[in-house]
């Protein structure tokens, strides 16, 4: 009796889970092990598949070589790097900060809340138009704002191959911040008031209670939006096809997903795209397991 | 505590899905290798074996034909229409279904489609890709038909068909057709007492008359010609140069006529000035600039007149683009192709044949002003001759004559991508023309093989 309960429990579970685990192998699993398959191949994803003629040439790991000896990984490699030096610090300052100030009892705090989320909303063709207005040279309110404070004449930003990955930060910070900055608030509501209380007694000021207190009971969160900002940023590329047409002055922003794009689908070198985006799997990979070791270093998982 | 384990998991969970994701995005691309791969004999039997004689023997079938094209999408859709209704008139038994994409997604689209199998009977290409296809053998060649159907070939224009061959073979047929001249604003001629453009203008006129204009007001430019790939492979030969070698075998592009091409270039706008910075452009677009009545001359295409005869509202006229040790002209043109595998590869013909070479067809594009038809009737052109301004439209055809087109390489997006790169360079002053383009040939003899 408990036994036919038990199979139906299980029949039931599997007709659920059925859909989705269909959707996620035919759209994700199966296409990530095929893409795998087709790195060791010289496809051009034009020809149909027929091995027996030779159609694609399997040439091993010929891809990976030719990618890791030739000079543009490496390139952009470092323009993914330049922008994670300077996305990662700004929108981390930025999303605490836009969270400690929307963790008051203003009045109408909620629709702050909403406020700081809508870019989060905004699509990023939309996104990325307004900021070309914004950071263009002549009538770009950013450069009027530049020389009537500080008086600099301001780079023209999008199209000078310094300024044009800084460019690409501020508007992906501004679009990032909101969502961060909710993950951010959470974790700043879940801190007990009574730590604030009692450090307050013992005479600690605002910049001890916050890096004694919030830093540390905030880290769980911090190590989150960390990971999703590193992960996010080796994977930029709608700001760079949109705000630098085609990877900006010279290449100056082109990025590893933009190439591997440009190669899939322009070029018609399907098996180098391939290789291309299993190396950054790779790296990524790399880079989030190397966070997960620190993280014993500096994440406080129990207060 | 509860919440700060459930916040670890969470940390994990969006970790391993935002790597599968990344996976996934090269995963995207494969939908149709996965599709390709359940049909691995679709090219086992290619049809390019089967004759055009051999289909003809059944010509009163009812077939239908799938044209996949990207330029019969929004305002032009009714046009196209147009012209399918004339041909199923005279072809009453053959069918064709339309089918078009958006430009922005077509080439993927068509690139899955293709790969899988699945490409229509007839489709369109913009020469870059038509390159691509054609050399990875995915297009059938279409010469048999010229043959069997004894086509006049003398009803297009020569380079425009021969655009669409490949070595040595005829992979498909121009349909429209658009070249690039030069564009002059009358009343800032008048204003800076400076000579109208002729046919016999070489680069120095050229730039005199930019150096005139741009000598009126800080805000008005001489000239605009991009510096890009598409002008540049034009421009060298107006030098005598070239981006290849003769038998085209290895890349020329640092030649000294190369470079002295670039050197003029370069010089209009960072020396003279006589055209905008990106910086001093700030966005606005080249069109908008002549339009403003802020820009003497401009090197464009045929393609703007609509736009330009409702918003100009000065005088402008139009002249054969100026050389300089000979004068070499191009154009833009979408091809026609047939698909290898396509069971209906003879009513395919006929349909790109009529879309191409046809006067019906030719009539319906001139009368709507979409682009130009690639023929050479002379009484359907007549009608494209007496629309006004420009009053000088005489030179669209004129500049015909001195037609070149671009190498055919395998490779051609990335070649053009990469010498683009390296001419915004050259154009921003961060290299000189010489060191812009020594850089380019490297990387051009590195990356892109030739044959």
């Amino acid at each position: 009796m408990r036994n036919k309960r038990d199979r139906m429990k299980w029949l039931t579970i599997v007709l659920f889970l059925l859909p989705s685990t269909i959707g996620l192998l035919v759209f994700s699993i199966i296409p990530i092990f095929y893409s795998l398959i087709i790195s060791f191949t010289d496809w051009n994803g034009l020809n149909p598949w027929n091995l027996a003629a030779g159609t694609p040439d399997f040439i091993g790991f010929g891809n990976f070589k030719a990618i890791l000896e030739g000079e543009e990984f490496w390139r952009v490699l470092k323009n993914t790097m330049y922008y994670i030096v300077l996305y990662i610090p700004l929108i981390l300052a930025a999303s605490v900060l836009a969270a400690i100030l929307l963790n008051n009892a203003y009045r109408a705090i909620g629709l702050y809340r909403v406020i700081f989320f809508i870019p989060v909303l905004t699509s990023w063709v939309a996104a990325a138009l307004i900021w070309k207005w914004l950071l263009s040279d002549d009538y770009g309110p950013v450069n009027a704002i530049l020389s009537f404070v500080a008086g600099i004449d301001g780079p023209a930003w999008l199209q000078d191959r310094t300024w044009a990955m800084p460019g690409i930060v501020f508007a992906s910070i501004w679009k990032d911040m909101g969502f961060f900055a909710l993950i951010m608030l959470g974790g700043l509501q879940a801190i007990n008031p009574a730590y604030y209380e009692a450090a307050h007694i013992d005479g600690a000021n605002f910049w001890k209670r916050f890096t004694r207190i919030t830093i540390p009971l905030l880290s769980p969160m911090l190590f989150f939006v960390l990971i999703m900002c590193i992960i996010n940023s080796f994977q930029l590329f709608p700001q760079v096809m949109i705000m630098t047409q085609d990877a900006g002055p010279y290449g100056s922003t082109q990025v590893m997903v933009e190439r591997i794009y440009k190669f899939a689908f322009k070029y018609y070198k399907m098996g180098y795209a391939s290789s291309f985006s299993w190396i950054l799997f790779v790296i990524i990979f790399a880079f989030t397991a190397i966070q997960m070791k620190l993280q014993k270093k500096w994440v406080h998982y129990d207060s | 505590m509860v919440k700060l384990r459930f916040v670890k998991a969470l940390t994990i969970i969006v970790i391993i899905a935002m790597v599968s994701v990344i996976a996934a995005c090269s995963g995207g691309n494969d939908k149709n290798a996965a599709e390709s791969s359940g049909t691995p004999s679709a090219s086992d039997s290619p049809k390019a074996s089967e004759s055009p004689k051999e289909t003809s023997e059944a010509p009163e079938e009812n077939v239908t034909v799938k044209f996949g094209n990207f330029s019969g999408a929004g305002d032009t859709a009714k046009y196209l229409t147009q012209m399918q209704e004339a041909f199923e008139k005279e072809h009453p038994n053959i069918k064709i279904e339309i089918e078009t994409i958006a430009y922005g997604d077509y080439f993927t689209q068509m690139q899955t489609r293709v790969a899988a199998g699945q490409a229509p009977d007839a489709y369109e290409l913009n020469y870059e890709n038509f390159v691509s296809y054609a050399k990875k053998g995915v297009l059938l060649d279409i010469n048999p038909f010229f043959e069997a159907t004894q086509f006049d070939k003398s009803t297009l224009n020569q380079q425009a068909l021969n655009a669409f061959s490949a070595d040595g073979t005829q992979y498909g047929m121009p349909g429209s057709f658009s070249n690039v001249l030069l564009i002059y604003n009358k009343e800032l001629f008048a204003e800076a007492n400076a000579e109208l453009p002729t046919n016999d203008w070489t680069w120095k006129e050229f730039d005199d008359a930019a150096a005139k204009i741009r000598a009126l007001d800080k805000n008005t430019f001489g000239v605009f010609q991009p510096i890009q790939f598409h002008e540049f492979y034009k421009l060298v030969q107006q030098n005598d140069g070239s981006l290849l070698n003769a038998d085209k075998t290895a890349f020329t592009v640092n030649s000294p006529e190369n470079v002295e091409t670039l050197q003029r270039l370069v010089d209009r706008v960072l020396k003279s000035n006589v055209m905008p910075t990106q910086a001093q452009l700030s966005g606005v677009g080249d069109w908008d600039l002549f339009k403003a009545g802020r820009l003497g001359m401009i090197v464009t295409g045929v393609w703007a007149f609509s736009d330009f005869m409702q918003n100009v509202k000065f005088e402008w006229d139009v002249a054969v683009e100026p050389g300089n040790k000979k004068k070499a002209t191009h154009f833009f043109s979408n091809g026609l192709v047939i698909n290898k595998d396509s069971k209906v590869a003879e009513a395919a013909f006929e349909w790109i044949k009529f879309l191409s070479s046809s006067k019906e067809a030719a009539k319906i594009r001139v009368d709507a002003g979409w682009e130009l038809p690639a023929v050479t009737y002379p009484d359907v052109l007549e009608a494209y001759l007496k629309t006004t301004p420009p009053a000088n439209r005489q030179a669209v055809f004129d500049s015909l004559e001195f037609l070149v087109t671009p190498p055919v390489i395998e490779q051609f997006t990335e070649m053009a991508d990469i010498l683009g790169i390296h001419l915004t360079a050259a154009s921003e002053g961060a290299k000189s023309a010489q060191e812009a383009l020594d850089d380019a040939q490297k990387e051009l003899t590195d990356k892109i093989k030739l044959q």
